[in-house]
């Protein structure tokens, strides 16, 4: 087993041979894609808004739905993983990344069976998401309140 | 014009999240969750709600506003039911996202083979 | 005494690499040595329903060409010796339940081929076996399954990041004379510098395999230059130039006569990453390459150095770091098919 000085020392050392992430390019790919996304969901709330009885403040709800349907679909066909691997961040962080995190684990357990295998996954990477969003707003909602009705 | 705020806003909190990969080298799991806690908190402030109003779909499509929806479901419920409300509401406003995250990946899993 | 130094086997004048057989998956097809491989699917899959299936297919596939090949059936065979990179060995464990040969799994993630080459070679010298068959197996979804995400998730890998190949190979080993005899093993230590990335294995191996080149040079007394090639099994384009620099450290020039496996099975415009790794990667090259070369007698000697990053999920989460392996085997060219 090496020691921290031994670690330290070779990681030094490989510095130099190992390949930087293109920092820029990384960004410049994240914001077209994640903006671009943002752009159909801007497009998909104009329809709602417009063609159906939704206002402002409601339109997120079907725009949301939508955007998950389509890249729940990009991800069965195995295409939303190469969008993924250009846009980095940009078709992460968007709702759409959400639903390609259920997706693409609901579908790779798809051999171990539906119950077992479909849905005990389908939350596998995505949850996490959901626990912290769960708990923080608990905490959050708890402190706002607790300070409105203290006021 | 919307179009274009949207575009500028939601890519500049995608942005981040690539920093946050690239630099301080978190996996897609840490950001997008590192995401929902902070547009909770956003929302705590009421900040993020003017963000919605200037940038539309730039800030209600990037997973922060999925923790934004989570705590205003709360703090509506809580006006109603005071303290209990809280945990009642959290996912009053994000059902339509969670309901169809389950139908889509469950119907998509059933239908499509992993292509690899 | 057939040990030499403390790691180093120095096999007998009598076991022979008799036959191999490769089976690849569609970019490995498509890669530079594509068509040197016995079989070739175009489909991922394979043809079979999952992708654990299709990874059992290939193995099986590489080991009915490599009998084929010798014109042998599983009955004349003492010993299978396999190993894959999934949990509990689970391709070897079911190729063995189908040919029904008394069965060793070995395991050592990438360095599985020659550590089962070595092994082999270990039991026909000391006269426990008269054939053995020693095969491994990757396959890119079923690693990319166990080891990091759904092959459908849209997670952004980094350039240092390998891709596994899609491959599987097998290898005859016996006493009776053939063109290329096994000379030599080195078996390695597990060596870790502290790298964490698994994205990132070719800094986490490089350590490893040159603590097992440099020890096979000094345990057997021979220079870099006495072997046309040496060949390491999956570093990279991250991890070649990094085992060049630590060898050239202790004095051993390998700049003319190394070549890395992972960068050797695909081409450079192939969206690979820094190249090629999983067992397939150093077992399709050597056994459907490299060893036609040495039957030709384009090479006459050339060093097999296997690494494997003995990396386990798990273990990374538990913020461990990824301990490393290297396994080199020796193989020689004959003149003529015997001595």
């Amino acid at each position: 087993m090496s020691n921290k000085e031994q670690q330290q020392e070779y990681a030094q050392k490989i510095k130099p041979l190992q390949p930087k992430p293109p920092y820029v390019i990384n960004c410049l790919k994240a914001y077209l894609v994640g903006g671009l996304i943002c752009v159909i969901g801007e497009a998909l709330m104009k329809f709602y808004m417009t063609y159906f009885n939704f206002n402002e403040e409601t339109a997120g709800n079907p725009t949301a739905a939508t955007l998950i349907l389509i890249a729940a679909l990009l991800t069965g066909i195995g295409v939303y993983d190469k969008i993924g691997q250009f846009g980095g961040a940009g078709s992460a962080v968007p709702v759409t990344g959400f639903a390609n995190a259920v997706t693409s684990a609901a579908l790779e357990h798809k051999s171990e069976g539906i119950v077992l295998g479909i849905a005990t996954n389908l939350f596998k990477l995505a949850g996490a998401v959901i626990v912290f969003g769960a708990v923080s707003a608990y905490i959050f909602g708890m402190i706002r309140y607790a300070f409105k009705t203290l006021m | 014009m919307d179009y274009l705020w949207a575009f500028l806003v939601g890519g500049a909190i995608c942005v981040v999240g690539q920093l946050l990969i690239d630099i301080f080298k978190l996996t897609p799991a840490h950001v997008t969750t590192s995401f929902v806690v902070l547009g909770a908190l956003l929302d705590a402030f009421g900040i993020y709600d003017n963000l919605i109003k200037f940038a539309g779909a730039g800030a209600t499509v990037p997973i922060t506003s999925f923790g934004h929806n989570l705590l205003h479901g709360a703090m509506a419920s809580a006006e109603e039911h005071g303290f209990i409300g809280i945990a009642m509401g959290i996912f009053e406003l994000t059902s339509a996202g969670i309901s169809s995250a389950i139908l889509f990946g469950f119907l998509v899993a059933l239908i499509f083979k992993p292509k690899g | 005494m057939k040990l030499q130094g403390r790691q180093t086997w120095k096999f007998g004048d009598q076991v022979y690499l008799n036959s191999t057989g490769t089976a690849v998956g569609p970019m490995e097809s498509e890669g530079p040595l594509g068509s040197l491989f016995d079989v070739r699917y175009n489909d991922l899959h394979c043809n079979e329903k999952n992708w654990e299936l299709a990874e059992r297919r290939l193995m099986e596939d590489s080991i009915a060409s490599c009998l084929g090949k010798a014109k042998l059936t599983n009955e004349d065979i003492n010993f299978f010796l396999a190993g894959d990179l999934l949990n509990q060995v689970v391709t070897a464990n079911y190729v063995a339940r189908g040919n029904e040969i008394p069965f060793l799994g070995v395991f050592g993630a990438c360095s599985t081929s020659m550590e089962s080459l070595a092994v082999g070679a270990a039991l026909v010298d000391g006269g426990f076996a008269q054939r053995v068959v020693a095969a491994v197996s990757s396959h890119n979804a079923t690693a990319e399954r166990q080891f990091r995400y759904p092959t459908e998730y849209g997670g952004q890998k980094p350039d240092t990041a390998t891709f596994t190949v899609t491959g599987a190979g097998a290898a005859l080993i016996s006493s009776e004379p053939s063109p290329i005899r096994i000379a030599s093993a080195t078996i390695g230590k597990v060596q870790d510098l502290g790298i964490k990335d698994p994205f990132d294995m070719g800094s986490a191996m490089a350590p490893a395999a040159a603590d097992t080149i440099m020890t096979h040079l000094k345990e057997t007394g021979m220079a870099p230059g006495d072997y046309d090639l040496i060949v390491t099994g999956d570093l990279s384009g991250v991890g070649a130039p990094i085992v060049k620099m630590l060898l050239k450290e202790k004095g051993i020039d390998v700049s003319n006569n190394h070549r890395d496996c992972g960068l050797m099975v695909y081409r450079p415009d192939q969206e690979v990453f820094a190249g090629g790794s999983g067992c397939g990667c150093s077992a399709v090259v050597t056994y459907g390459h490299l060893v036609k070369e040495l039957m030709s007698g384009s090479l006459k000697r050339i060093l097999v150095v296997a690494t494997g990053a003995l990396l386990n999920p798990t273990m990374i989460q538990q913020k461990e770091s990824i301990p490393t392996i290297a396994h080199a085997v020796a193989l020689e060219g004959i003149k003529g098919g015997s001595n």
